[in-house]
């Protein structure tokens, strides 16, 4: 480096009015995001998991129908083609929402951001809005080409789900003849009924799916905001996620379902369903949203408090 | 014009700023002195509103750090080189602070161009050295054209022509008019660029001077003379109301008389004279003697470090 004494000769800045506001620390947010590599590397894993998993279940399903023809009745399509995306995407959008902001401490990065910008509820609002609007595009990407992956691998099974036109799947099957047993053929099924699945419900299970991976991105972004480390952030949000429900299930069926509805993770089950009778021990998909929801509003919340009132 | 009233700090049951007064003005380089665990990171933190003081304000020009229209108009702070995002290039890191205070993109590049990263520029800063880290940091600070800039211990770790620049870059702020407020615990740093110096001890004022006064009390002067009749001297200025001590190597050292006092002495007296020097205490002993008392880790306390490393999570 060459050595500089005649310092200090940048030009002068022209004067300027206004007020820093939303609008510059919105697009240096973004600048943030887009310029570190974790963000690429995070959101490729997510579209890699999420379509190669619902490609793989796709052709499960296709083999799983043709050995065993009578499951064609209560077989959701669509279900299939998302599970991986809300199971295991929202565990890797939960480190992209989380390390949006525990990145900042776990560098120090946070002292330089709050000593540029030290309206600290500006930069939070900011955050959110980039995670959020990034969160929305990135899953309803995923979801819609896990969707035409998924139907893609079953395609000639019998089995299928479209968003342009009603399909009808038998609602009973009736087995006769050997069952499947080795040695023998396949058995005779005869099916009775039929269950129309009308291109909306799809539409709304894709669509309402990545809406809720989208909401646990915000989720991991609030603990992250309350817990300010990056490993405790997702910890936490996994737990919350994933682990709670395996250990409610743990729990007397006389009871775990009422607990498991007050739960985050329960409306991905419920929103991805697009055949037969909706859950008994759930609220229906909307509601159920609406309680993943309030963990957001309430996490959020609480993590927009303490940013502001903490000493960074 | 950085005004601190009252600043009270506490971390649980430390204290580690109490009822901190003074002010920092502009047009010159002012030193910030203390020991390791004085105060001073803490104080800009306060300054700067990352840390919610306890007790007491601070304004800026009359006004609260937050309150100001463009924040990176009015103060540059670097306080810990290393606190950005190892995987974001120079010119994102500097792009995404100026971007929050609508800051013309162009002006990254003279940045750049001014602290000498321009080549590295596209460079993630993890590969950084710290005295490349150093610069980053001072570019950020500049960005603005900031009309007080702060640093914190800014010349830790870097090479002699590091330290250099960023000494020629504070006094050149200083003259530009900018206040310029600087931390440091060595008293070598500030001799050569403090005009004007706060020192603090266990997150207490203990002065407020300027450079020359800082000067002035530290040379409570002392005169070294070598004789071959020490003893004849020695009762000679003991009659002057002199005291006198013995310092190294058969010298004796003599306060309460100029040299030139003693020197007059000696000739009415006869008094044959090898050496008559004026010994000034060094700055850095005078605020060793300063803060003595109020040093947070002695080294020769057994069982408690040295000193405290501040973290700079990476």
């Amino acid at each position: 480096m060459t050595t500089t004494t005649a310092v200090v000769s940048l030009p002068v800045l022209p004067p300027a009015t206004g007020r820093a506001g939303l609008r510059g620390v919105l697009a240096s947010e973004f600048t943030k995001l887009r310029s570190v590599r974790s963000t690429y590397w995070t959101l490729a894993a997510l579209i890699i998991v999420s379509v190669g998993i619902a490609a793989i279940a796709g052709f499960g399903v296709a083999s799983n129908i043709h050995n065993n023809p009578q499951n064609k009745p209560g077989t959701d399509a669509t279900q299939a083609s998302l599970i991986a995306f809300f199971e295991l995407g929202q565990l890797i959008i939960a480190v992209i929402g989380a390390m949006s902001i525990t990145s900042e401490y776990s560098t120090g990065m946070i002292r330089t951001s709050l000593t540029v910008m030290p309206r600290r509820g500006t930069i939070y609002l900011a955050k959110l809005i980039v995670l959020t609007t990034v969160a929305l595009i990135v899953s309803l990407v995923t979801s819609f080409i896990s969707f035409f992956v998924g139907q893609a691998a079953m395609s000639g099974s019998g089995v299928s789900a479209s968003l342009f036109h009603s399909i009808t799947i038998p609602a009973n099957a009736l087995v006769k003849g050997p069952a499947g047993g080795p040695g023998n053929g396949p058995p005779t099924v005869t099916f009775q009924g039929i269950e129309t699945i009308s291109p909306g419900t799809v539409l709304a299970a894709v669509i309402g799916t990545a809406l809720f991976v989208t909401v646990v991105a915000l989720i991991a972004f609030g603990l992250g905001a309350i817990i300010r480390h990056t490993a405790g952030a997702i910890t936490s949000a996994i737990g919350l996620l994933f682990v709670l429900s395996i250990i409610i299930q743990l729990l007397p069926d006389s009871w775990r379902w009422d607990i498991m509805r007050f739960f985050p993770d329960a409306a991905g089950r419920v929103l991805s369903v697009t055949v037969g009778p909706s859950n008994p021990h759930l609220w229906s998909a909307w509601p159920q949203f609406l309680v993943t929801v309030i963990w957001a509003v309430a996490l959020v919340g609480a993590g927009g408090y303490l940013f502001s009132k903490r000493d960074a | 014009m950085i005004e601190v009233r009252g600043l009270t700090k506490r971390y649980g049951d430390k204290v580690a700023v109490d009822d901190l007064t003074f002010g920092v003005e502009p047009g010159r380089v002012t030193g910030f002195l203390g020991p390791n665990g004085a105060g001073k990171t803490t104080t800009m933190r306060c300054i700067l509103g990352l840390d919610y003081p306890d007790k007491g304000t601070v304004v800026i020009d009359g006004k609260v750090f937050r309150d100001f229209a463009f924040p990176m108009r009015e103060v540059g702070a670097l306080l810990e080189a290393k606190a950005v995002h190892g995987g974001r290039s120079a010119y994102n890191h500097l792009l995404c602070l100026a971007q929050t205070n609508n800051l013309p993109r162009r002006r990254i590049g003279e940045a750049l161009e001014l602290v000498g990263l321009t080549e590295v520029a596209t460079k993630r800063s993890k590969g950084f050295s710290l005295g490349m880290s150093q610069r980053l940091g001072i570019a950020a600070t500049l960005l603005g054209d900031p009309k007080m800039v702060m640093f914190d211990e800014p010349v830790n770790g870097l090479d002699p022509e590091g330290i250099l620049w960023i000494r020629n870059l504070m006094k050149a702020l200083a003259a530009g008019g900018r206040t310029v407020f600087v931390s440091s615990h060595l008293m070598s740093e500030m001799e050569n660029t403090a005009d004007h110096l706060i020192v603090i001890g266990r997150g207490k004022l203990i002065a407020d001077c300027t450079m020359k006064e800082f000067v002035a009390r530290a040379s409570g002067a002392s005169v070294r003379v070598r004789t071959p009749s020490a003893d004849q001297l020695i009762r000679a200025v003991s009659a002057k109301g002199a005291t006198v001590g013995t310092g190294d190597d058969e010298s004796i050292e003599v306060r309460g008389m100029s040299a030139e006092q003693i020197g007059d002495l000696a000739f009415s007296e006869g008094i044959r004279l090898h050496e008559l020097a004026t010994v000034r205490a060094s700055l850095e002993e005078a605020f060793m003697e300063l803060t003595a008392d109020s040093v947070e880790f002695h080294a020769d306390a057994p069982g408690r470090p040295a000193s405290v490393m501040i973290g700079n999570g990476v």
